[in-house]
């Protein structure tokens, strides 16, 4: 294992203490772990809250900041947040408005959040959880864990978080964060593997033209191991997944994300081709993110996440933001 | 059983899983995301630092206490459910100063009722409860049978065993396996082989301390 790393144990510390010297505009309580916008608290305005394992930088915390995130709650590498730490970011960033926590949908996250609201309840704080479930390599059943979460995140953290700016009821605020989620689905390949830095090895394996599609962001494996194909061939296979399970019509904002170890050049190629699919459905890209915004350490690979926009959604989404990792118009 | 009886049952269940700390994340690695180990382990290492911290007078006291840790200090969905377990668990014995043999039986039928509520897990869906509630049964018949503490928790403990093992041909309905589908397959089910060392800790010390 190659890591720029003082030491496996310390790397979520070491990390949340760069965050906070790079970033004047938050105030991070490293030993409690919670990343809160340095003003505090805004009276009035819903308070967002997210969290979840760390490792997939930028989110959550660099996503803190005017129109998006109030706070978030890193955990340990791939592992969700306790809910001490999200009942401390809870308190911190209610304004009297209530709290809006968004919760990927993993087995811990929604049991570590599920115990934070109710400890919040007995505070008398009004929570209201949104759980995020985007990935259609996941099938979904009553009977399962159900879908997981993944860019979606970062689409229902800045659209809700604009409307909370706006002054918009906690109710109103989750019900636009649950139209976001039902608007939006994911796929993700990896090249590679991810190495967990206390686990010190891979967690798995893949030969040298070999991908896994259907990935989710922890190096959790996917659907299938496929034989190494064309950039287009790989993007249509992911696109084919969502349009089998949403139709791509209309307006669509698309992001296409690196899971950390791929570079922007490659994102262009893989932009160029998801923007060709959606164009020849008829559908149009209406906007775009390319980047790495929901990461998964070093893994080389790809997300791609679409969401079906309405007129209000799309104002939303220009709508000033202002954090380390997304930032326009202000 | 007394409260000294539980707390050494916790640390060697401590000693254990750190022992098996990188078998329990490979096993992970397999079907989920490579941090059993490391958490349990780490967790179980919070438990120990807090009994030598704090007062744990009676049985019900050290469970409780263990549970809290866990869900304070692991995260995953293995805080929350191992914590949830003990704290029932704890929750369950009460005041008591001696936990007898069928209070310990009831005390692990709550764990398992509180693993099933929160994480709404049934038999067979290759999870912890595909371990824990072939023990809670083995030990109801072993009690029903005349046995011993350190024979009914031995069989317990077995169960426990040969259950985390039959999670090798389930496919996973719960839990991060359960994205991988038909591919969960043939691999033991990390929380159920955690779930079988610490029955398997209760069983020694049982053995050692409550012939």
């Amino acid at each position: 294992m190659k890591k720029l790393i003082n030491s496996p144990d310390s790397v979520v510390a070491d990390a949340l203490a760069g965050v906070a010297a790079a970033h004047p505009s938050l105030a991070v309580d490293i030993e409690n772990k919670v990343i809160t916008r340095a003003a505090g608290a805004t009276p009035g305005k819903v308070g967002l809250v997210s969290g979840g394992g760390s490792g997939h930088e930028p989110l959550h915390g660099g996503f803190v900041g005017y129109g998006m995130l109030d706070a978030a709650c890193p955990g340990e590498v791939f592992t969700s947040p306790v809910p001490d730490q999200m009942l401390a970011a809870t308190r911190a960033v209610d304004g009297g408005a209530g709290v809006l926590h968004i919760v990927k949908n993993y087995t811990g996250d929604v049991l570590n959040f599920q115990m934070a609201a109710e400890l919040a309840g007995d505070d008398g704080i009004e929570v209201v959880p949104v759980v995020v479930n985007d990935d259609v390599a996941v099938q979904d059943s009553l009977y399962t864990a159900g879908r997981r979460g993944v860019g979606a995140t970062v689409f229902v953290e800045k659209i809700a978080g604009a409307l909370a700016e706006r002054g918009a009821s906690l109710s109103d605020v989750a019900a636009v964060a649950s139209e976001v989620n039902e608007r939006s689905r994911s796929f993700g390949v990896a090249l590679t593997s991810c190495t967990v830095p206390a686990a010190g090895k891979p967690t798995f394996d893949l030969g040298e033209t070999e991908i896994e599609l259907g990935i989710g962001i922890h190096g959790e494996p996917g659907r299938t191991r496929a034989p190494l194909a064309p950039a287009g061939e790989i993007a249509a296979t992911a696109l084919d997944a969502i349009h089998a399970d949403l139709p791509l019509t209309g307006d669509l904002l698309v992001m296409v994300n690196g899971m950390g170890g791929t570079p922007l050049i490659e994102l262009y190629v893989v932009f160029n081709e998801v923007h060709n699919y959606i164009t020849g459905k008829g559908a149009r890209v209406a906007r775009s993110l390319v980047g790495n915004y929901i990461t998964s350490l070093e893994m080389q690979g790809f997300s791609v996440t679409v969401c079906r926009l309405t007129d209000a959604l799309a104002d939303l989404w220009d709508a000033p933001v202002d954090t380390p990792a997304l930032r326009w118009g202000r | 059983m007394d409260a000294a009886f539980f707390r050494t049952w916790m640390t060697e269940a401590g000693t254990v899983i750190e022992a098996q700390r990188d078998h329990l994340t490979q096993l992970d690695a397999a079907i989920g995301d490579a941090d059993h180990g490391i958490n349990l382990a780490r967790g179980f290492a919070a438990i120990t630092a807090a009994l030598a911290t704090n007062a744990t007078p009676t049985p019900g006291s050290v469970l409780v206490l263990a549970g809290s840790t866990l869900i304070s200090k692991v995260g995953g969905a293995s805080g929350p459910l191992y914590g949830m377990a003990l704290r029932q668990a704890g929750k369950s014995l009460g005041d008591t100063d001696e936990a007898g043999l069928p209070d310990l039986s009831a005390s692990l039928e709550a764990a398992l009722a509180g693993v099933q509520k929160l994480g709404a897990a049934r038999e067979g869906e290759k999870t912890m409860v595909d371990a824990l509630a072939p023990a809670v049964a083995a030990l109801q018949k072993a009690i029903a049978e005349g046995a011993g503490a350190a024979t009914a928790l031995a069989a317990a403990a077995a169960a426990a065993a040969e259950g985390a093992q039959a999670t090798i041909s389930m496919q996973a309905l719960k839990g991060r396996a359960s994205y991988l589908g038909p591919r969960s397959v043939g691999h033991e089910d990390p929380g159920a082989a955690s779930t079988a060392l610490i029955m398997g800790a209760l069983r020694d010390v049982a053995r050692r301390e409550a012939p």
